[in-house]
């Protein structure tokens, strides 16, 4: 009998208006591994997240964390399987009105109130401190505004703030969109670590495919809102689906370019 | 085309969209009172907001108050010296500045600095996903951004209505004995005997509701900001103008409710 997934979604499906966005998704995420989800702007990705982040409700489907379907679980229940993710936002998303320390110091507060909120403020300063240190950076920095930061120095405080908590799952939104290809792979190399540490279960949406490579042990594309291909993230460049190979290796002429004009 | 219905069905539409506004604005308005009655409450994000509200608007309060209050002496004492009733000036003006100009002016400068502030700042944090980071750490951003601010604004009008309404009694003083040739005693003498506690206590209920209305207002703009830097923009301009809209009629509807008669 094989084990339970992490995360378990079947026939999930959203529409804005007329446009279908997930039409009928089922994926499995196992416990412990990376899983990446590929696909064009608009194909889709980052509304999938939302969802299971329950911060856009699907039309039809199931979500299940840990075999418990999120969607229907009582709001204290969903609240509760929720707190177990940890999410780093395309633009880092960092509280622009507090320090960086205080932005980790909020992940630290926010999340698993039982053991963090016995914290007192200068307990979670000094691990605020520690966990900069983790992704790279100066305790030092925790004095500065996220304003003040390079765009990679910002994901690594987002970062921070998103293992702030100990999560057991992970969201990365396009981690390295907007990055030079070095500090890409240096946050990369910051998610593959946290995510080994911590023992958590990821999802990654990203188009870019070196990424991908670095950060998946799983992939999958996401096409018009339905998952074309799944299989290991290694197979990516040499996956044999016509459309995936066109998308990651940046071909202008295939089935996806065929569709468009149609 | 139907030129009968056309133009029914658009009236429709628009009346319809008016009520769904509305609509969304109470239910909007109740769920962010409703965080009030369950914790946990976020003291730093009231404290901050009541002293971006109460103490930062007071410059500003305040030189608009004691200008109103000096000018309602000048234009009273041009017009009631034609009828030598020139002594129902220090009346005239402590019952205008307590019952009306200090609520209402205070209202309109604080929308305008306020209101603004607090829609641009939330609509940036929803236009740039740290209202959605905020759900992922486990903290409601109706209770964590709209709660506090509905309450501070709530409070915090009030006290700067009470500065209003005695800054704006002084202008109209300073004005009078300095330059209309009023003694100063009898001046104080007939303030006091113009003014009831009622008219103090309106005016201050007045300005808890304008506060209200006038946080309410930048929140849900914010709140419900779409599309980038331009949308955060209309959502301002929109806080503001709904805000002072808004103010304006409760005030009257206030006024009636407890002066009319």
């Amino acid at each position: 009998m094989s084990a339970l997934p992490k995360i378990r979604i079947r026939g999930l499906t959203k529409s804005f208006g007329s446009k279908t966005v997930l039409d009928g998704i089922d994926l499995d995420v196992e416990a412990g591994t990376s899983f990446v989800v590929i696909g064009g702007s608009g194909s889709g990705k980052s509304v999938l997240l939302r969802c299971i982040l329950g911060l856009i409700t699907p039309d039809s489907g199931t979500i299940e964390i840990d075999g418990e379907n999120v969607l229907t679980a009582t709001p204290a229940r969903r609240i509760a399987l929720i707190e177990q993710i940890g999410m780093l936002f395309q633009n880092a998303a960092l509280f622009d009105s507090m320090s960086v320390a205080d932005n980790i110091m909020f992940g630290l507060r926010a999340k698993g109130r039982g053991k963090a909120h016995r914290l007192t403020k200068a307990q979670a300063r000094e691990q605020a401190g520690d966990i900069l240190k983790q992704v790279g950076l100066d305790p030092t920095v925790g004095a500065l505004a996220p304003s003040e930061l390079s765009g990679g120095m910002q994901k690594r405080v987002g970062l921070a703030r998103a293992i702030a908590g100990t999560p057991n799952i992970l969201f990365f939104d396009e981690p390295t969109t907007g990055l030079d290809p070095i500090m890409g792979a240096v946050i990369d190399g910051l998610i593959v670590d946290c995510v080994k540490r911590l023992g958590s279960t990821a999802i990654a949406i990203t188009h870019d495919m070196a990424s991908a490579q670095r950060i998946g042990d799983q992939a999958a594309m996401l096409y018009h809102g339905k998952l074309v291909w799944k299989g290991l993230a290694s197979e990516l460049m040499n996956s044999g689906n016509a459309m995936v190979d066109q998308f990651t290796h940046g071909r202008k002429d295939g089935p996806i370019g065929m569709e468009l004009r149609k | 085309m139907n030129f009968i219905l056309d133009p029914v069905a658009a009236i429709g539409r628009a009346f319809l969209g008016i009520v769904r506004k509305a609509g969304a604005l109470a239910l909007f308005a109740l769920a962010g009172l409703s965080h009030l009655l369950r914790p946990p409450f976020y003291w730093g994000v009231f404290f901050n907001s009541l002293i971006e509200i109460a103490f930062y608007s007071l410059p500003v309060v305040a030189l608009t108050a004691i200008f109103s209050g000096g000018v309602i002496a000048l234009q009273s004492y041009a017009g009631f010296a034609q009828y030598h009733v020139q002594s129902a000036i220090a009346g005239i003006v402590v019952l205008a500045v307590v019952r009306e100009l200090g609520p209402v002016l205070a209202g309109l400068m604080v929308a305008g600095r306020v209101g603004a502030a607090m829609s641009a700042e939330i609509g940036t944090m929803r236009v740039t996903d740290q209202i959605d980071a905020l759900r992922t750490l486990s903290t409601d951003p109706m209770k964590y951004l709209v709660t506090p601010r509905l309450l501070a604004g709530t409070l915090a009008l009030p006290f700067l209505v009470l500065v209003a309404d005695i800054l704006g009694v002084l202008g109209g003083f300073t004005v009078s004995v300095s330059k209309l040739g009023f003694d100063p005693q009898n001046y104080i003498i007939a303030t006091f005997n113009a003014l009831k506690p009622l008219d103090v206590i309106v005016g201050l209920s007045k300005a808890a509701v304008f506060g209200f209305i006038i946080s309410l207002m930048g929140c849900y703009h914010g709140y419900t900001s779409r599309g980038g830097a331009e949308g955060v923009g209309s959502a301002t301009t929109a806080a503001v103008v709904a805000a002072s809209i808004l103010l304006l009629a409760f005030d009257y509807l206030l006024t009636d409710l407890f002066f009319a008669s």
